[in-house]
């Protein structure tokens, strides 16, 4: 915490002044620094510690270093964590799908709807996401329009062949727990998409348009190259919540969808085990390092290419 | 022209408008059964069915116990979490964006980390301090966490203000004898207030609709998100939908009314 005080001024010699001066920024600092160093790198800390402690809830737990804790859970709940990985990439997948096309529509082709256009998108938002995720509980229920309209098309026997759902229902199956993420998530994809792409000037269609390129042309050599740093960020905020929630496998999922989310949830509010909690949490977080990591190297050599 | 062929063409010019509008329709269509549904008279305790016309909830929308007091917790916790994340962040965004100091990009990743990471991991690790401190919990380590993980956003939009702004305006304040206290005061801090406007609205709307922090950090104490949460196993009233539809159209009419009021002032 040092650092940020006074103690770290360079030692030339100031007028008092310019030395005031000098110290504005680590005013300006300390109280929010201070406050993430105890609420949120301290926390770290104390979970670092619990992963590797042993006991019970009655006599308490003890530092031992019990490093085995981190592969028993890793062996027990790798299901749950490719499953994680599996519905936030899919559900990643298909918000980049839905969402380019109406960030392309708002940006290019709205026009004077385009404000209007961007209320909708946020205008969700204003009504709390668990009562909405609810909804998908009613669309997708064994006697409504969706069920019906796929049983009727004989898709349903597909995708039950297929295991992403059975019985000939949508409701607690992979595909409803994919697609609640999918649509709780899709204005995370949404926005920098639009942010980017809004920023295209659009004299570089044209430049390609006169060079006799092809819509589909255009698309792939000048919008979407110039479009990827919204790609990245909204796949980047769209997989990292998508993969650690619990909250769609738990309202429209069954026990045979439950991601690691809903098991760090359990084993710290229910079962009150927080050394595996603590484990899994931050496997989980290292887990999502990495990937993140190489994703935004590739996608960066890729955007020079 | 073949009027088959003429509405194909029209059908693949226009492609990616019917596709954006399609994800718009997958975007709002949860918001139109909750608004029809809180018209609903179900059967059981579940509100998952339609049955028939009633606006029973929408007359007696505290009808159901603890429901408005959660709402009013929410709110409470959302005002002050909004308060607390908005002065902390606005107060580092002006340290990063406006000098150069050792441990820059330390503050910088620090402030980074907790929206790279997912929410459960931040929350059962302040959980986890809690317990080892033994903070009881309730009120205020929900008003904790919530300042903590809004404080990220505040940064990041009031930051993003600050850094496109002109800095010869201030020069030309000082340039012109203003005292720096006149000179933030005059000039930096209306300039800047569209982004700290920004900031706080987000972690408004983030406090009050957080679910997975507040789950870990909050004892036995019910927000509003943790009612629908708990009504989820217990039975859903249908006065949930009620608030939520009322949220919706209280939020879509000060937009409108805000926008509309902007274009009044461009005009004038």
């Amino acid at each position: 915490m040092s650092t940020f005080t006074a103690t770290d001024q360079p030692p030339a010699p100031t007028a008092p002044a310019a030395r005031r001066k000098r110290r504005v920024p680590y005013w300006l600092l300390l109280p929010g620094i201070l406050w993430l160093l105890v609420f949120f790198a301290a926390p770290l800390v104390y979970q670092a510690s619990t992963s590797v402690q042993t006991g019970s809830l009655e006599d308490g737990f003890r530092v031992t270093w019990h490093f085995a804790t981190y592969w028993d859970a890793l062996s027990e709940y790798y299901p749950q964590f490719l499953r994680s990985v599996a519905y936030g990439a899919t559900a990643t997948a298909l918000c980049l799908v839905l969402g380019y096309p109406l960030a392309y529509l708002i940006a290019f082709r709205a026009g004077r709807w385009c404000n209007l256009l961007m209320v909708l998108v946020i205008a969700p938002f204003f009504t709390s996401f668990l009562i909405r995720t609810l909804a998908w509980k009613t669309i997708l229920s064994d006697g409504g329009p969706v069920v019906s309209t796929l049983g009727s098309l004989h898709i349903l026997g597909l995708t039950d062949a297929l295991g992403v759902t059975e019985g000939h229902r949508v409701l607690a199956t992979p595909l409803s727990v994919v697609c609640g993420l999918t649509y709780n998530f899709l204005p995370f994809m949404i926005l920098p998409l639009y942010t980017s792409l809004e920023r295209i000037d659009g004299r570089l269609h044209e430049a390609a348009r006169d060079l006799y390129a092809r819509p589909l042309t255009v698309f792939r050599k000048v919008t979407f190259p110039l479009s990827m740093p919204g790609v990245v960020a909204g796949t980047l905020l769209t997989f990292i919540p998508a993969t650690g929630d619990y909250i769609n496998a738990e309202l429209l999922g069954s026990t045979d969808q439950k991601m690691i989310g809903n098991v760090i949830q359990s084993q710290f509010l229910r079962v009150l085990d927080y050394p595996t909690a603590a484990a899994l949490s931050f496997i989980l977080m290292a887990a999502i390092l990495v990937m993140v990591t190489v994703y935004i190297r590739k996608s960066g050599t890729e955007d020079v290419v | 022209m073949n009027p088959l062929t003429r509405a194909a063409r029209v059908l693949r010019r226009n492609l990616v408008v019917i596709a954006g509008l399609g994800t718009l329709g997958f975007l709002l269509l949860p918001n139109v059964i909750v608004t029809v549904f809180s018209f609903n008279k179900p059967n059981g305790r579940f509100n998952y069915e339609w049955q028939r016309f009633s606006t029973d909830a929408w007359t007696d929308p505290c009808g159901v116990a603890d429901l408005c007091g959660s709402l009013s917790l929410s709110l409470r916790i959302a005002l002050w979490a909004t308060v607390g994340s908005t002065v902390l962040g606005t107060m580092i965004a002006f340290a990063l964006a406006r000098y150069r100091f050792r441990a820059r990009s330390s503050v910088s990743t620090l402030i980074f980390l907790p929206m790279a990471m997912p929410e459960v991991v931040m929350a059962a690790s302040l959980a986890t301090l809690f317990l080892n401190t033994g903070v009881s919990f309730g009120f205020w380590t929900i008003l904790i966490a919530h300042i903590t993980f809004c404080l990220s956003f505040v940064v990041t939009a009031v930051k993003a203000r600050v850094m496109s702004m002109d800095p010869r305006l201030e020069q030309a304040a000082q340039d012109l004898y203003a005292t720096p206290l006149q000179t933030f005061r005059k000039v930096t801090l209306p300039i800047a207030a569209p982004g700290i406007a920004a900031g706080a609205l987000l972690s408004f709307a983030l406090s009050f609709d957080d679910f997975i922090i507040t789950n870990f950090n909050s004892g036995s104490t019910v927000t509003f998100p943790m009612y629908v949460w708990g009504s989820a196993q217990r039975g859903t009233p249908v006065q949930i939908n009620v608030i939520g539809t009322a949220m919706f159209a209280i939020a879509v009419l000060c937009v409108l009314v805000a926008q509309l009021a902007g274009r009044r002032r461009k005009r004038s």
